[in-house]
């Protein structure tokens, strides 16, 4: 495989911290939001903080759809299970997050449940082919980027008459979350929280395309810039931030050009367009209820709808008492701020669902960065 | 009557029979199983002594004593099976110490309905490992259970050795100022395994490191008696094995990526896959913690060797009461290395 070292060079890192460090005004502070949790994860898996000046700081946003995914959604997919014995597919991910009553997916399987774990939407086709007399249920999670893999399932799920198949869909929406962020009581009116500009997730938009972002780039005056995942690609975005806000521009930048377009993947969104729709509001942890945030399945699929199919109990549940994950989302708060964060919620034992993902900002913050808080960690 | 009586008349069908419940109940057909395929395949003056018990005279020293179990899915892998990695696993265990590995032993729990053929082909693949090794397994058990109840089949060795004297290799040994040594690339073994895997078949040219090395250390125990801490970086690979040390020495490590030994293939399928290398499994190479005189004298000759040719110096032993293991990284920044948390992959070894 190429292209893999080519954006972690040693030198070129150091030319490009130089030259963020020269462009960078002294007399300004730069709090840059990563909405998506890919940058959190390679920020700091490759130290990039490092190599920032002080003013320059990365802030974690919500985009890490296991973190986002409220409790309620992880019970109901276990009340499929319990009661309705299905087979559930599911990515790895979400198989330790936190439910009500101290469950996860995982333990629901290790006491019996039919939980697998799944690498592709074609996985759980097959598993449906092979056991046709099971009912067989596929997670679906994630932004934008998943969202095609799961239109293709329902087509070919209807196309071949798979009458066991079926989607729970937790497909959510990229711009109306960094929109939600940006309208929150913190930043538009307290001002606790200052996030000056935007790195946009990039494989959201290799296939929503950039011009999404173009509107509340405009409506907000937040630059935005469409970075890839690899060190360079952020510390290239940063760089591409920080002119824009010395030269007073809010605009839709792409940095990514060897992936995305403005228009982005079209045969990728007619797909989506032929088997979703929006739903007229979301739960999101850290975010609430967002409005036209989510998709749901179209009805010309509702036979494959999971929620159509069986009578799910909608959950209440709340988050655990002290954890700051929905701060956390929001960028109001840093892991650290969190009195959970270490003592009693660690990858091991995650309470919260930013602690589970490799993506989620307290996980990041605990596996690679802990040692920037070494006095915290004692006490 | 005639003085010859064939013990058992028809032999065992090791092409197209499978394990039955009859070869676990301590009948003749478990007594065939055992003389036609474990013993064809491990023979030696112990074991076919046909006792419950392998007895043997021991030397004075310290003897070192480990126990592996083998539960790995697939059973054949590019570069060993189940077979071979139950004899090396364990052959290394006892390595680790210092000691020269002396005899193994082998139990195995087989399904019932696994083919014999595949049977006969792991025993031989252990039998391969050992006679390589110069290590004999003397003593065995074999235990049959219901389908379902089992993989296939399970191996448990264990090996017994004898340290040679002025040896004191532990991994609460390591002080600030050591040197920390990895014997080749890792990630290998976890790599190959992940593209023989049912569901997640790619295709790649890497294969299992799974190898004995015994020998090498051997060496090295011979040029450097000294040396600190010897493990090799199994499961939770590099990274977990050195939080481990770390954490049993009480000490911190400074690592730098760019000295870690890493195979293009590996890194690949790692990205593909959203691993990190330093957790996946190794199976063939060992990490060494010694002074840095040590170091000087011992990497060229774990690089003479085969198994030790890639061999570096990956970073030093620091004071650290949090016992964090640290990474400068390839980007110039740099980050904590944590212990392995959850699994990358189930059933490695």
């Amino acid at each position: 495989m190429k292209y893999v070292d080519e954006f972690r060079q040693h030198t070129l890192a150091k030319q490009l911290a130089a030259a963020i460090r020269q462009a960078a005004d002294e007399e300004r502070q730069y709090h840059l939001m990563e909405f998506c949790g890919g940058h959190t994860h390679a920020i700091f898996r490759y130290g990039v903080q490092d190599l920032m000046p002080d003013n320059v700081k990365f802030v974690h946003g919500p985009g890490c759809p296991v973190c986002v995914l409220p409790i309620g959604r992880i019970d109901e997919a276990i009340h499929l299970v319990e009661v309705h014995d299905v087979i559930l597919c599911t990515y790895g991910d979400l198989l330790r997050v936190p439910a009500s009553g101290r469950k996860s997916l995982i333990k629901v399987k290790a006491a019996g449940g039919d939980v697998r774990m799944v690498y592709s939407t074609q996985d759980a086709l097959k598993i449906a082919r092979e056991n046709p007399d099971r009912e067989v249920v596929f997670f679906a999670i994630g932004f934008e980027t998943t969202t095609p893999p799961s239109a293709v399932a329902l087509q070919q799920a209807k196309a071949e008459g798979l009458k066991n198949f079926s989607l729970f869909c937790n497909h959510v929406l990229t711009p109306a979350a960094i929109q939600n962020i940006l309208e929150s009581p913190e930043v538009r009116e307290l001002g606790s929280v200052s996030i000056h500009g935007f790195f946009g997730p990039s494989h959201v938009s290799s296939i929503i395309g950039s011009r999404p972002y173009e509107f509340f780039a405009e409506e907000f005056q937040r630059p935005v810039v469409i970075a890839g995942f690899e060190p360079l690609d952020v510390m290239q975005s940063a760089l591409m931030l920080i002119r824009q806000l010395n030269e007073g521009r809010f605009e839709v930048e792409n940095e990514y050009t060897r992936v995305v377009s403005r228009e982005g993947n079209q045969k990728a969104q007619s797909l989506v367009a032929d088997t979703f729709e929006l739903r007229r509001s979301f739960e999101w942890r850290g975010l609430g209820l967002v409005p036209y945030s989510a998709l749901k399945i179209k009805k010309a699929y509702e036979e494959l709808d999971a929620e159509n199919r069986f009578t799910i109990p909608v959950s209440q549940a709340k988050d655990v008492k002290g954890c700051e994950c929905p701060a956390i989302l929001r960028g109001a708060k840093r892991p650290t701020d969190c009195k959970l964060f270490g003592t009693v919620c660690t990858p091991e034992n995650p309470m919260g669902s930013c602690m589970v993902s490799s993506e989620g900002a307290c996980a990041a913050y605990w596996s690679y960065g802990r040692f920037r808080q070494p006095a915290q960690q004692s006490a | 009557m005639s003085a010859v009586v064939k013990r058992f008349p028809l032999r065992l069908d090791t092409k197209g029979a499978r394990v039955d419940m009859t070869h676990g109940s301590g009948g003749r057909a478990m007594a065939q199983l055992i003389e036609e395929l474990f013993l064809k395949h491990f023979d030696n003056e112990l074991l076919r002594q046909g006792n419950d018990q392998a007895a043997f005279d021991v030397s004075a020293g310290r003897m070192v004593m480990s126990v592996d179990g083998h539960v790995i899915s697939p059973l054949f892998f590019p570069g060993g099976d189940i077979g071979s990695l139950a004899v090396h696993g364990t052959l290394n265990d006892v390595a680790m110490s210092g000691a020269r590995p002396l005899y193994l032993s082998a139990g195995f729990i087989l399904e019932e309905g696994f083919p014999l053929a595949d049977l006969d082909r792991i025993v031989a693949s252990m039998g391969r490992a050992a006679s390589e090794a110069g290590v004999p397994v003397v003593t065995g058990d074999t235990k049959v259970v219901e389908k379902g109840k089992g993989d296939g089949v399970f191996i448990t060795t264990t090996g017994i050795g004898v340290v040679p004297e002025g040896i004191e290799i532990s991994g609460d040994r390591a002080r600030p100022g050591d040197k920390i040594i990895v014997s080749g690339s890792i990630g290998d073994h976890g790599v190959a395994i992940m593209s023989s895997r049912e569901n997640l078949e790619f295709e790649t040219t890497i294969e299992s490191d799974s190898a004995a090395l015994h020998k090498l250390v051997d060496k090295m125990v011979e040029t450097a008696p000294g040396i600190h801490c010897l493990r090799d970086p199994t499961r939770g690979g590099l990274a977990t094995t050195l939080n481990e040390l770390a954490m049993q020495s009480g000490i911190g490590m400074r690592l730098l990526e760019s000295e870690i030994p890493m195979k293009a293939a590996v890194t690949s399928a790692c990205e593909l896959l959203g691993l990190d290398p330093l957790y996946v499994a190794n199976e063939g190479k060992l990490i060494c913690i010694c002074s840095p005189e040590d170091a000087e004298r011992l990497l060229p000759i774990m690089q003479a060797d085969p198994l030790g040719r890639d061999s570096q110096i990956i970073g030093t032993v620091v004071e650290d009461e949090h016992h964090f293991v640290q990474m400068e990284t390839l980007f110039g920044g740099s980050r904590v290395v944590d212990w392995l948390s959850g699994e990358q992959l189930p059933r490695i070894c």
